[in-house]
């Protein structure tokens, strides 16, 4: 079995915030019906809850689940856990119409720490992030390409992309994080 | 700058993370139309000066299409309103109504 490495292997930028890819993270992507009971016993077999529109909550072992569209969620889980999780919700809804997968190789996550973390995305992201909550996701762009963002703690934001522009979106993470280039 | 308010996702976005999809509300003429009724289909499209009704695309959101009516002089945005529809809601149209009298109608 080949060792699984994470986009940017957890590469790492001190400005006036730091931006870190954040490694190996597990996602599964689930398209249902999420008004189904179905879908709400499928998740609750793996520990999961079903977020509300736009929300992003915690379940248990550190698992999230994040609403993505009126027929799409988000399981955010550990990388090991992900064919697992991914398995347990398929077999749970074997009969309904879903699709179920492990995109944890597709898919890079970076966080941004400090207590000015807002500002590096103020500049990528036509968001207002004064108007972001925490356990609020936003799907948006980051420059030129599609990103997905959260508040994943105090002073801290979390983001997801494609793997494919990792680098990308660690060049901007990088530029707009260099001291000086504070916007307050 | 366009900003709107996805009625799949709740979220006021501007116009760069949508993706246009022209006008609303066409009737499509398919195999078996007459040429004319095909060519106004394809070709034919309104250009108004006023009230006008769009397709949009929440492309770097969830990823649904919506319609959207809004006025082409002021960019005033008078609504939106999800796509699953063949006519614009009744409360939409009265408000339009409201704010330009004048307003010849959605047809």
């Amino acid at each position: 079995m080949s060792e699984a490495v994470s986009a940017l292997k957890g590469e790492s930028h001190a400005g006036f915030a730091t931006v870190t890819e954040a490694g190996l993270s597990g996602m599964v992507t689930l398209r249902a019906d999420l008004s189904a009971t179905a879908t709400r016993i499928a998740l609750a077999g793996q520990g999961l809850k079903l977020p509300g529109p736009r929300e992003i909550v915690a379940g248990e072992k550190g698992r999230f689940t994040a609403w993505m569209s009126p027929d799409e969620l988000l399981v955010i889980c550990s990388y090991d856990e992900a064919p697992a999780v991914a398995a347990g919700i398929a077999h749970s809804l074997h009969t309904e119409h879903v699709l179920v997968t492990n995109v944890s190789d597709a898919r890079a996550r970076f966080t941004i720490a400090g207590a000015k973390a807002d500002q590096v995305l103020m500049k990528l992201c036509p968001v207002d992030f004064a108007a972001l909550k925490p356990g609020e996701m936003r799907r948006t762009r980051a420059a030129q390409v599609a990103a997905a963002i959260w508040r994943s703690g105090p002073e801290e934001l979390s983001l997801v992309c494609f793997r494919s522009v990792a680098a990308y979106v660690m060049g901007l993470l990088e530029v707009s994080a260099r001291p000086g280039g504070e916007l307050s | 700058m366009l900003t709107l308010t996805c009625p799949c996702c709740g979220v006021t976005v501007e116009e760069t993370e949508l993706a246009p999809g022209g006008e609303a509300h066409l009737k499509r003429f398919g195999p078996g139309a007459s040429d004319a009724d095909f060519e106004t289909y394809m070709f034919a499209r309104k250009n108004p000066k006023g009230v006008h009704f769009e397709r949009w695309r929440h492309a770097y959101g969830c990823g649904k299409w919506f319609l959207a009516a809004r006025c082409t002089v002021t960019w005033e945005v008078f609504g939106t309103y999800p796509a699953q529809t063949s006519e614009p809601p009744a409360e939409l149209i009265a408000k339009i109504k409201e704010k330009r009298p004048g307003w010849e109608g959605w047809k």
